[in-house]
């Protein structure tokens, strides 16, 4: 049965390949923030980073693809980690509870299922709306650097001037507060990284970096919707 | 609480299954008449004797040593494997921690890999068949001389001392959302792979080990950590993280 096939998929190696790529995804949403806050900055700012990010031509397609491959592995382990855990334990006991510190069973740590299968159907959604949404052939045209471009940023206003999605976007980020509220410091765990004395920097980083990532994203939808100015299809912004 | 010498009563609802093939379900009783310095299971043998004198079958548990180092004992009340206390076994529990007159919750350890035998007697041979696959040493480690002529460093000695105080009694499984025995068999790959003569078969030992144990049918860890948290002897969720460097090491090397 040492097969290295069945390595990576046993129980350890499982969560191991769930640690790796969960932090190769939380450092894909830092660099994704990163550039997004541009929106804070301005339609010029926005529609030039990701024009920018268009230039590196088959870049993109070895990213995106990099990243298809990332949330398959990702849900595919963690799944797989949840459907075992049916198996192993048939009957339950009438009571079953914590005991306390030091044990970290949180809500978060019971819903990563939940609000991980949340986050698959969103980024699927995500990517359809603003990846395969209309572009310049469907008048969605801004000036970068005296060239025409694809103007993103007046989809994403148009799209957060709904307070439907909106709503739907802020809602998702806080559940992804809580997916790394866990994730963050057990990933670390799951790959042996953690000693008695990261284990409890990590734990407690966890919050920190759980909350900065769910307000930095969910802050954008937010002040698009509150604040941005409806688009027109003009590129001026104030400042610029 | 009343006064704290005066005997105490209790109302337990108890996990009955007469078999591994028949059913069970939790049976009430009333116990009386309990001094509150007794532990949890003479309170159980004062049940008992109680259940034969009527001519009823008596519930069957486990124990031995009754001192917390055998790790036979162990049930779950009110859902906590050892019970509420931390750091004890249930043979180290005493009623003094159980309010007068409430209502205490008795069951097995639950995992499909810890099929119950009778009542609360469950069958722990899954953890025998992971320590016979690997967590074991086939050196031949010499008579204590020889042992002491290798220098361990004190820390490294009482770090693997704090593996080794593991009394294999499942408590980390009971307690596991996903019934995982990786606080287990970390425990017993890290009090080994500390010292020069565990080191020797390290890559063997992490592969054996994890492969028995998934075989056993034990879920997979998702790092709640409740496990510590259960354990009689604190052992820590350190161990879990040797177990995946362990593992990680022996799958690429
Ligand atoms: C933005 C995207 C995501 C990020 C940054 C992320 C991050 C993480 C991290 C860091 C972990 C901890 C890994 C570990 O415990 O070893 C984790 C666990 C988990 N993730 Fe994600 N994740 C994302 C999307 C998803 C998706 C799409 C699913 C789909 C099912 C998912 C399901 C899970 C589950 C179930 C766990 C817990 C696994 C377990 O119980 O051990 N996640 N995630
Ligand atoms: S009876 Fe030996 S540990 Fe409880």
């Amino acid at each position: 049965m040492n097969t290295p096939r069945f390595r990576l998929w046993s129980s350890v190696g499982k969560k191991i390949l769930t640690g790796l790529t969960g932090i190769a995804l939380m450092a894909f949403i830092v660099m994704h923030l990163l550039g997004n806050l541009t929106l804070l900055v301005g339609a010029d700012a926005f529609n030039g980073y990701t024009e920018s990010l268009h230039e590196l031509g088959w870049l993109v397609i070895v990213a995106e693809l990099g990243l298809i491959a990332l949330f398959g592995l990702h849900a595919i382990s963690a799944v797989q980690v949840w459907l075992d855990k049916g198996k192993a334990r048939k009957q339950h006991n009438s009571l079953m509870r914590t005991k306390g510190a030091p044990s970290k069973q949180t809500i978060a740590s019971r819903s990563m299922i939940v609000t991980g299968a949340v986050l698959l159907v969103f980024v699927v959604v995500h990517v359809i709306q603003f990846r395969f949404g209309p572009s310049i052939e469907q008048g969605y045209v801004a000036v970068v650097d005296g060239a025409p471009a694809r103007d993103l940023h007046r989809l994403v206003v148009e799209t957060f001037k709904n307070p439907v999605w909106t709503g739907i976007y802020v809602a998702v980020m806080l559940l992804l507060g809580f997916h790394l509220r866990h994730g963050f410091w057990s990933a670390f765990q799951s790959i042996g990284a953690l000693g008695p004395k990261l284990r409890p920097l990590a734990y407690s980083v966890a919050v920190v970096f759980a909350v900065a990532m769910a307000v930095g994203f969910l802050i954008l939808p937010l002040y698009l919707f509150l604040f941005a100015s409806v688009p027109s299809g003009a590129v001026a912004m104030a400042g610029h | 609480m009343s006064n704290a010498r005066q005997p105490r009563s209790y109302t337990l609802r108890v996990w009955r299954q007469p078999s591994s093939t028949t059913e069970g379900k939790l049976v009430e009783y009333a116990v009386s008449d309990i001094d509150p310095d007794s532990s949890f299971l003479e309170m159980l043998d004062h049940l008992n004797e109680n259940l034969v004198k009527k001519n009823e079958e008596p519930i069957a548990f486990d124990s031995d040593c009754r001192e917390g180092i055998c790790g036979t004992c162990g049930v779950c009340i009110d859902g906590r494997p050892h019970g509420p206390i931390p750091h004890v076994t249930t043979c180290a529990l005493r009623m003094r921690d159980f309010a007068d007159r409430s209502t205490i919750v008795v069951e097995p350890f639950r995992a499909k890999s810890f099929p119950v035998v009778k009542d609360l007697v469950v069958d722990r041979s899954a953890f025998d068949r992971i320590i016979e696959a690997g967590g074991y040493v086939s050196v031949n480690a010499g008579s204590a001389p020889e042992a002491n002529m290798i220098p361990i460093g004190k820390d490294i000695a009482e770090s693997a001392m704090d593996s080794a105080v593991c009394i294999g009694c499942g408590a980390c499984v009971a307690s596991c959302p996903n019934a995982s025995a990786s606080l287990f068999v970390g425990a017993k790959m890290r009090q080994m792979v500390l010292l020069p003569q565990g080191a020797v078969e390290r890559k063997h030992r992490a592969l054996a080990m994890v492969e028995r144990m998934d075989r056993e049918g034990f879920g997979d860890c998702s790092n709640h950590g409740e496990c510590e948290a259960a354990c009689p002897k604190a052992i820590s969720i350190e161990n879990i993280a040797t177990l995946r460097r362990e593992y990680m090491k022996a799958i690429f090397r």
